[in-house]
């Protein structure tokens, strides 16, 4: 049986100091820092100048305490979600989530962290200068950076045949999932294509492998659990776009979780859709909002990227009639993922400005062809560039996403609670409730561990190997009743209640 | 090779009315999206940056991941 497709998107967002020094790590340090800074004065202990939780270590299993010579702001927050630095741009890692709607809501509470941290950092900064942060995935002048996913994925499958499988649906669920871009970027993309449906499909130049930064793979090898390694693989996806609309989202995350979970079970997984070339299809697919392009798969067939997206939809729904929905969230959500993941290929195939409300890269070039045509403009203008990344500005007043009637599937009022309350079904609710009650006595938060100081010796460090334990269900009667972090660690280790798999 | 494209199976079993829901947009109501789109226009004249040329040029970001 698939494990169930616990999941997390990190997101590097772009930022702009206008009047500041040029030095992009200056900027987000002082925006994180502001944010920060502000929960302090709001009542949260975040212990003297290490803001409490510095989790550096969590790059290397163990490795605390945390590498305080970066200098680099690096919290991790009430909600479970780490905030950081991380190389020249803000990141924000949203906590563990059971499903793709919960992975929404902490998505949108990281947006609205980073509005916070505008607002933090404006009342510090200068007469003159101020920081603005963009939720894409390039600077159209051939600089890409990233919003990764993650998925909890069962050790025992192969890596390789998640590989090969998974590589038809990375190369064309762009299609309900791009964020759109005018025009092209990078020295190999094709020549006159005033329009693409992904923001980064043209920086990926090969089809599996370990790099991040360059030469950048659709199938990323890393391998950092974050979790018992004997048990679990985190599958760590970096050919997706950062999505404003909410659907995009939902269904990025929705239908991967779904077509992992048939390669799991090894059930009506795409073993017969595969792309002869992926690299060369991700960029075609990418180049024709008409959708008309066709790919060469392995078999000698050729097909839209809609009818894999058909394919991959039909077994979806014959793997939920066998299997049902645990593997992806449940019912509620995985019949939801279901009929959106219908509908939007359904609007692709008739009239794609059906699907405007739902889909990022179908509302912007919709919004970017009724400005074009009103002023007359050539697709060089560089004020249809200025919309492009306009769209993606998080402040309300600039936003021109937030002008679009888009579909909305969170209410605020959630959001606003997600920006401080942990998801109550991971171990994420244990990590984000220890901080919000003993901040001051948590000398490390990682993804799979909390380290306590209880002012003696040693450190005490609780293990969190299993994501799936550490639930509101599991601890949450505990951490109620305990008064203390000293109470709390002594319960853990005498087994009363345990975050982590026994 | 078989120049054949991925066909996607008839209407799908999970619903009952296989097209026909594509009613023809009721009179007024393309005059009325026409007019949403313009005000939005109108708008996104006030808030778009200024200077576009120099907005756009100066956006630069170090690569990242």
């Amino acid at each position: 049986m698939a494990v169930p497709k616990v999941c997390g998107i990190e997101t590097e967002y772009g930022i702009q100091h206008v009047g500041g020094d040029g030095n992009p790590v200056t900027s987000s340090s002082l925006l994180v820092n502001a944010y920060v800074s502000d929960l302090a004065r709001a009542g949260w202990d975040f212990e003297d100048e290490s803001p409490g939780n510095d989790a550096r270590g969590y790059a290397r299993e163990g490795a605390l305490p945390p590498e305080v010579e970066t200098h680099l702001v690096n919290a991790v927050l009430t909600n479970g979600a780490r905030y950081y630095v991380d190389h020249a741009h803000p990141e924000f890692s949203t906590p563990e989530c059971a499903d793709a709607g919960e992975l929404v809501r902490f998505d949108l509470a990281g947006e609205e962290v980073l509005r916070r941290s505008m607002r933090a950092v404006d009342r510090v900064l200068p007469a003159g200068q101020r920081i603005v942060v963009y939720k894409n995935n390039s600077d159209g002048k051939g600089n890409s950076y990233g919003t990764h996913e993650n998925y909890l994925m069962d050790r025992a499958v192969p890596f390789s045949r998640i590989a090969h499988l998974v590589t038809a649906h990375f190369v064309t669920r762009q299609v309900f999932c791009g964020a759109g871009k005018v025009g092209t970027e990078t020295a190999g993309a094709p020549s006159g294509v005033p329009f693409q449906i992904s923001q980064r499909a043209e920086f990926f130049e090969e089809e599996v492998g370990l790099e991040t930064t360059l030469k950048r793979p659709i199938v990323n090898t890393r391998d950092e659990p974050h979790a018992d390694p004997h048990r679990f693989r985190r599958l760590h996806v970096i050919v997706g776009d950062a999505n404003r609309a909410e659907v995009s989202t939902f269904l990025k995350v929705g239908t991967t979780a779904f077509v992992l979970a048939m390669i799991e079970d090894d059930l009506f997984g795409p073993g017969d859709v595969v792309p002869a070339n992926p690299v060369r299809a991700i960029r075609q697919v990418s180049a024709d909002p008409a959708l008309r392009t066709t790919i060469d798969l392995a078999d000698g067939r050729r097909a839209t990227a809609v009818s894999v997206q058909w394919e991959l939809f039909e077994r979806a729904r014959k793997y939920a009639e066998h299997q049902g929905f645990d593997a992806v969230g449940g019912e509620g959500v995985g019949t939801d993922i279901l009929r959106r993941w219908e509908q939007v290929l359904q609007g692709l195939e008739t009239d794609v400005s059906e699907v405007s409300g739902q889909v990022d890269w179908v509302a912007k070039l919709q919004l970017v062809e009724a400005y074009r045509d009103r002023h007359g403009l050539s697709w060089d203008d560089r004020r249809l560039a200025a919309v492009d990344l306009q769209y993606h500005d998080l402040r309300p007043e600039r936003s021109l996403f937030a002008r679009l009637a888009t579909e909305h599937l969170v209410d605020p009022a959630d959001v606003e609670r997600a920006v401080f309350e942990p998801p109550r079904s991971t171990r994420a609710y244990f990590r984000g409730r220890c901080l919000a009650k003993w901040a001051s006595a948590v000398s490390g938060a990682n993804w799979d561990s909390l380290v306590f100081d209880l002012g003696t010796d040693p450190l005490r460090r609780i293990p969190m190997m299993d994501p799936l334990r550490g639930t509101a269900d599991h601890v949450e009667a505990l951490i109620d009743q305990c008064s203390s972090p000293a109470d709390l660690v002594a319960r853990l280790s005498s087994g009363e209640r345990e975050p982590r798999d026994g | 090779m078989a120049e054949r494209e991925l066909k996607r199976k008839q209407a799908p079993s999970t619903r009952d009315e296989p097209v026909v829901e594509e009613a023809p947009v009721p009179a007024g109501q393309g005059e009325k999206l026409k007019a949403e789109l313009d005000d939005l226009l109108d708008e996104i004249d006030e808030v778009l940056e200024e200077n576009a040329e120099e907005f756009v040029r100066n956006y630069v970001q170090k690569g990242g991941e």
